[in-house]
Parts: structure tokens; C-alpha cells; sequence
């Protein structure tokens, strides 16, 4: 293993929420929206980190950033207590919100570069190199005189991403980055990431509702719900822990009766003649595939992945209610 | 990688949380307190040691000033449009204060051109603070739309940079139009007054502690919103409000209200206490007469409040969801 360059022990945040529960009375709840999450993370990994919504990964990566102040327990990112000495972290880490821009709203993107490039006092030649690279991986040439607010949101979302390497991070948080994007933008976003990881080495942490981020990218998946970690290890394990199945969709010549023959897959449902067969996500589908073609005619086929929710709804649907019980 | 590990909840929470790990995040601990009194100009740096702070602090809010001001280039006919405006607001002000004084002779006790003094001098104090700071008040929309997470991502002090958001250059016309008043009443002074260096130093110490003054109650109102996102209105009866009160002498004022801006909202150091020193009157509301010469220490003490405000607001923003 190498050097943990993230340190998670016991961190909690607990927010205050008041409501009202009356025409002047008011209620104050706690909610405990990180509790207790612990884990390391080393230089150079790239880690999903997932959960449905209101999980509290966004305040966790907010916590890393200094944004937010921990209610309890201890954080350290490159061996800075992110809270306290915010300032210092943020020249060693980048950080992308896919639903906020930290990029000039009237102004070329070239100026918030260049405002990036004075504000953490990046060396001139550093910073030429870094801005030529991203231009050039990221597609950005056409786009650096051209006012931020007519950009699209793919080419926004590249120029924040962008805008986040230019200072040689070590860390890079990333925030739903490909939520909104359209497929090409997305495949291209996360071919530079693989290319940033493998020759920068620099260490991803990337929060995501689409599971074919976390496929093509991470080697690491972490599980967060209700402010716990539920699951910290490889994709195909989460799979297994939540019992996941992915949908084989086959196209055939005609209207046939349910394929009930092949081994390893069960039917679900026809549509005419195109009918859906579940497998276990850890299993391969071409011997599937194969099976299938050997004894119907078969015109189309595609694979369809379970998304992160119904995943880890199988995965801990029983243990919510077991933790209801516990605090009774 | 090691071993795929499945977390389980179960247990209570509270439990696994030993005491021997003791929470570093109290709010205004130790190590928080001692930064009080590193506020430079009303510029409270955040990180390192103090003096590359506050220079880091001034650094980035040239940077984001000029950024605004480019970014209000960038609509050329708008920009055109609201320089107009300004000005003409400006000196529409201007003429309201001619009309005045042109009619009334004196106000409570004050002649006219004690009155344009004091007027003159909270004007071009304010008018300080508000240019540099004026930002402050829109701080609200900030945190409640979340967008202050971005300020919170660059290596920079927030209150630096959420005080150059939106800067605007047409604010400079409050201190223009206010040194204008101070520099007539002056000229009328000339021969009223006793002058002497005290004195004759008085007139810009008191304006710098003014704007000093009133840029801490700014970042003191500021603060507050990180709590209670509406609060803006409170301040701005503190400064705007408080400005409009410091135009006049306070012997037209009730002796409580005096007593009030003297010891509890320290705005009667911004002009009143030493302009009063410099008119050669005595102090209002029983107030000692070395009170005039207080004024660097109060506006040190309100720098230094404004900055423990500053830092437990900062400390407890909630930012937005997602």
C-alpha cells in the first residue's frame, strides 16, 4: 500500500434544522448528516464515492475542501487540517462542483485562467505547460476567447476541470462531473481523467449518480448512506454484497416464447420481440450471449448495468429496518 | 486494494466515538482568539504568518476587484449607463446639501459650515467603507444560493474576496461627493477654528477611523448573515443609518440615542467626539473630553470583534445541499 494522503477518522457533521411547528414555536432537530465515517485513501488512487441522495457525500467532500467545519472526529488531506488552514490546502487540491462553476460568468475563459494562475502564484512556465495540456486533451482551444456564459454545459464543465489542474493538485474532488453531459462529453471528461491519474498520478475522489463512471474509472468504491460508509472495496464486490443483476435486452427476429433455456439467466419480461433476461452482475454475459445466439435468432442486444440506487437498496434494504429496531 | 469490507450500522452511534480522540472543532478555541488583533485595514487575512496574511488578503482583493470591473466592461452600454446614473444621483446629492444649507443658517447650535463638517467627514468615512466593503451586505444571497463555496475553494481569505464580489467603481462617487462637502467646510472653517497640529491632524485621522469603523461594523453585520441570512437590513440601519445620523450635530439628537452611539455602537468616534475636539465644543452626554482622542483604539477594538465574528461565522457556514 502506499502513503494515505487522505485521513478520515470518526468524522461526523451534524446539522441544526429548525421548522416550524406552529405560528411562533419552532422545533430544533439534529440532523447527523456525516456520522462517523472513517477510511484513508492513498496517493495516486481514484475512489468513487457513492450513495443515494442526501447520503452525505457532498458534505464530506466539502469537509476535505475546508468549506465546512467537522463536528467531530479528525480529517487530514496531505497532512493539513483542511478547516483550519483552508488557504494552504486549497493551492494542493482541485476541486470541481458539477452543478456550480467556479469560472467568470461575463468574462473569456482565458481570464479566469489567468486569474488562477496569479491568485496561487503558479510559476509562468508551469503554468503554460499545464494550460497547453488541458487545452489540448480537453478540446478547449476554440472556447479560451469565447465569454463563459456562452458556453454549453459540457464545454463549462471542461473548462472547470480545467480550471481546477492548472495548479498541479494532488487531489482532485470531483463532484458529479458528468451529471448533465451528453455522452460524447462524458466519455471525453473521463478519458482525461484515466490520462491525469495514470500519468500525473494525481489522486481522484469522485462523487456520481452514473455507475459507468465508476466502472471505467475507479478501481475503489466507497458506499455512503445515511451518513455511514457502508461498503468500502471493488465494483464487481459491491455487486455481489448487493446482490446486484444486470439485464441482458435481446433483439429477436420474431415474437418467440420466454428463453427459459439458458443457463444463469432468468426471464423478466418479453416486449414483442425483444425480451429481457437478469444475471448476476458479477458474471460475464458473453457465455450468456453466446448461449443465446447459438439457439434463437438474434438481431440485437445490448447490457443494461443496475443504477447505484436500486443497488444499494438491495444491498441494505434489510439493515435500515434493522437499525430502526436497534434504536428503538 | 485490500479486502472488500461491508460496513454495517448497527450499534448506537454514539458509542463508537472514544473520548481519547478529543474533537479538535470547538468553535473560537485558543488558537482562534489570539487572531483577533491581526486586522489590517479591515482585512482580516486567514492563513500564515500575519503580515504575508493581510498582504495576501489586499493581493487577492485587487485580483477580484479588477476582475469585477472587467466583467462590468463586458456590457460597455450598461457600464456607460450606469456611470451616468451615479453621477448624476451624486450630484443630485450634492444639490440637496447646497439647498439646504443655503436655507438654514444653523442647526442646534452648529453653525453651517460645522454642520458641512460633520457631514463632510462621516460622508468620505462611510463613503471609504463603502466602496471597499460595500459588498459585504450582499454576502446573503451568497450563502443562501451556496455560490460562497467557490470563494471558499481559492487560496485566499473569504472576507477579502466576498468583499471585492461586485465591485463597483461608481461607489467612489460617495467619496468624492463627501470629500467635496469636507474640503468646502474647510475652507469655510478657516478662520473659526483655532487651528493647531492637533487639531489639523485630527481631520484625516478621524476620517481613516471612521471608515475603519464602519467597515468593521460592515464585517460585524456581515458575520451575522452566516446565521441569519436576512439580517442585512440590521446592518445597514447601523451604517447607512448611521451615517445619515453623524450628518447632524448631536445636540439635535435625544441624550440616550448620543449615549447609545458612544457606548454601545461606537459611531460617535467616527466623526462626532473628535469633530467636536476640532470645533473647539464640548463633548455631548457627559462624555469625557480625552474621548476624542480614543478613536484608534476603538477602531482597533472593532477590527477586533469584527474578525472573531468573521471567523465564527465562517466556521459555522452550512453551505447549500449538493
Amino acid at each position: 500500500m502506499g502513503v494515505p494522503l487522505i485521513e478520515l477518522d470518526r468524522l461526523e457533521k451534524t446539522f441544526t434544522v429548525r421548522r416550524r411547528a406552529g405560528l411562533l414555536r419552532r422545533e430544533r432537530r439534529e440532523v447527523r448528516a456525516v456520522d462517523g465515517i472513517s477510511f484513508t485513501v492513498d496517493r495516486g488512487e481514484m475512489v468513487g464515492y457513492i450513495g443515494p441522495n442526501g447520503a452525505g457525500k457532498s458534505t464530506t467532500i466539502k469537509m476535505l475542501t475546508g468549506i465546512l467545519t467537522p463536528s467531530g472526529g479528525r480529517l487530514r488531506v496531505a497532512g493539513i487540517d483542511p478547516a483550519r488552514e483552508r488557504t494552504r490546502l486549497a493551492r494542493r487540491i482541485g476541486v470541481v462542483f458539477g452543478q456550480r462553476t467556479t469560472l467568470w460568468w461575463d468574462l473569456p475563459l482565458r481570464d479566469s485562467y489567468r486569474l488562477t494562475h496569479r491568485m496561487y502564484r503558479i510559476p509562468d512556465d508551469r503554468y503554460r505547460e499545464n494550460l497547453a495540456r488541458c487545452v489540448d486533451l480537453l478540446d478547449l482551444g476554440d472556447l479560451l476567447d469565447v465569454p463563459v456564459r456562452q458556453l454549453s454545459l459540457g464545454q463549462r464543465m471542461r473548462g472547470d476541470i480545467a480550471a481546477a489542474l492548472l495548479h498541479d493538485p494532488e487531489v482532485l474532488y470531483l463532484d458529479e462531473p458528468t451529471i448533465g453531459l451528453d455522452v460524447v462529453s462524458k466519455s471525453r471528461v473521463r478519458a482525461f481523467l484515466r490520462e491525469l491519474n495514470a500519468e500525473r498520478g494525481t489522486t481522484v475522489l469522485l462523487t456520481t449518480h452514473d455507475l459507468t463512471d465508476i466502472e471505467q474509472l475507479c478501481s475503489r468504491v466507497m458506499v455512503i448512506d445515511h451518513g455511514r460508509l457502508m461498503y468500502d472495496g471493488d465494483l464487481a464486490g459491491l455487486h455481489e454484497a448487493g446482490d446486484g443483476e444486470r439485464m441482458l435486452v435481446v433483439d429477436l427476429a420474431r415474437e418467440l416464447p420466454p428463453i427459459d433455456s439458458v443457463p444463469g439467466a432468468r426471464f423478466v419480461r418479453a416486449d414483442g420481440p425483444r425480451q429481457y433476461l437478469a444475471f448476476p452482475a458479477s458474471a460475464s454475459a458473453a457465455p450468456l450471449v453466446a448461449a443465446v445466439a447459438a439457439e434463437y435468432p438474434l438481431v440485437d442486444l445490448s447490457v443494461r448495468e443496475p443504477d447505484i440506487e436500486s443497488v444499494i437498496a438491495k444491498m441494505y434494504g434489510g439493515t435500515r429496518e434493522g437499525r430502526r429496531e436497534s434504536l428503538r | 486494494m485490500a479486502e472488500p469490507t461491508a460496513y454495517r450500522t448497527d450499534g448506537d452511534p454514539d458509542a463508537c466515538r472514544a473520548d481519547d480522540a478529543p474533537g479538535p472543532y470547538p468553535a473560537g478555541d485558543g488558537a482562534g482568539g489570539c487572531r483577533a488583533g491581526d486586522e489590517a485595514g479591515g482585512y482580516r487575512a486567514d492563513d500564515g504568518p500575519g503580515g504575508y496574511r493581510a498582504g495576501g488578503g489586499l493581493r487577492a482583493y485587487r485580483m477580484v476587484a479588477a476582475m469585477w470591473i472587467r466583467s462590468t466592461m463586458a456590457y460597455r452600454a450598461s457600464f456607460a449607463l450606469t456611470l451616468v446614473t451615479s453621477f448624476c444621483v451624486t450630484f443630485f446629492d450634492f444639490v440637496v446639501i447646497l439647498l439646504m444649507f443655503g436655507q438654514v443658517r444653523g442647526l442646534g447650535g452648529f453653525s453651517f459650515a460645522e454642520v458641512a463638517f460633520l457631514y463632510g467627514t462621516t460622508g468620505t468615512a462611510f463613503g471609504i467603507a463603502d466602496l471597499t466593503m460595500g459588498s459585504l451586505q450582499r454576502m446573503g444571497r451568497r450563502i443562501r444560493d451556496g455560490s460562497l463555496d467557490v470563494f471558499l475553494l481559492r487560496p485566499a481569505p473569504l472576507l477579502a474576496q466576498v468583499a471585492a464580489d461586485k465591485f463597483a467603481v461608481r461607489r467612489l462617487g460617495r467619496v468624492l461627493q463627501g470629500l467635496l462637502v469636507l474640503v468646502w467646510s474647510l475652507v469655510l472653517l478657516r478662520g473659526e477654528v483655532a487651528w493647531s497640529w492637533g487639531k489639523v491632524l485630527m481631520v484625516p485621522g478621524m476620517v481613516a477611523c471612521g471608515a475603519v469603523i464602519f467597515m468593521a461594523v460592515m464585517v460585524l453585520g456581515a458575520s451575522a448573515l452566516f446565521w441569519l441570512q436576512d439580517a442585512a437590513e440590521v446592518t445597514n440601519s447601523f451604517t447607512y443609518g448611521g451615517n445619515t445620523l453623524l450628518q447632524y450635530p448631536p445636540t439635535v439628537f435625544a441624550q440616550d440615542l448620543v449615549k447609545g452611539v458612544v457606548y454601545v455602537v461606537p459611531l460617535a468616534f467616527v466623526n462626532w467626539l473628535p469633530a467636536l475636539y476640532v470645533l473647539g465644543r464640548p463633548a455631548p452626554a457627559g462624555v469625557p473630553s480625552w474621548a476624542a482622542f480614543a478613536a484608534p483604539p476603538v477602531a482597533l477594538v472593532c477590527c477586533g470583534a469584527a474578525a472573531l465574528a468573521w471567523r465564527a461565522g465562517v466556521r459555522s457556514y452550512r453551505s447549500t445541499g449538493s
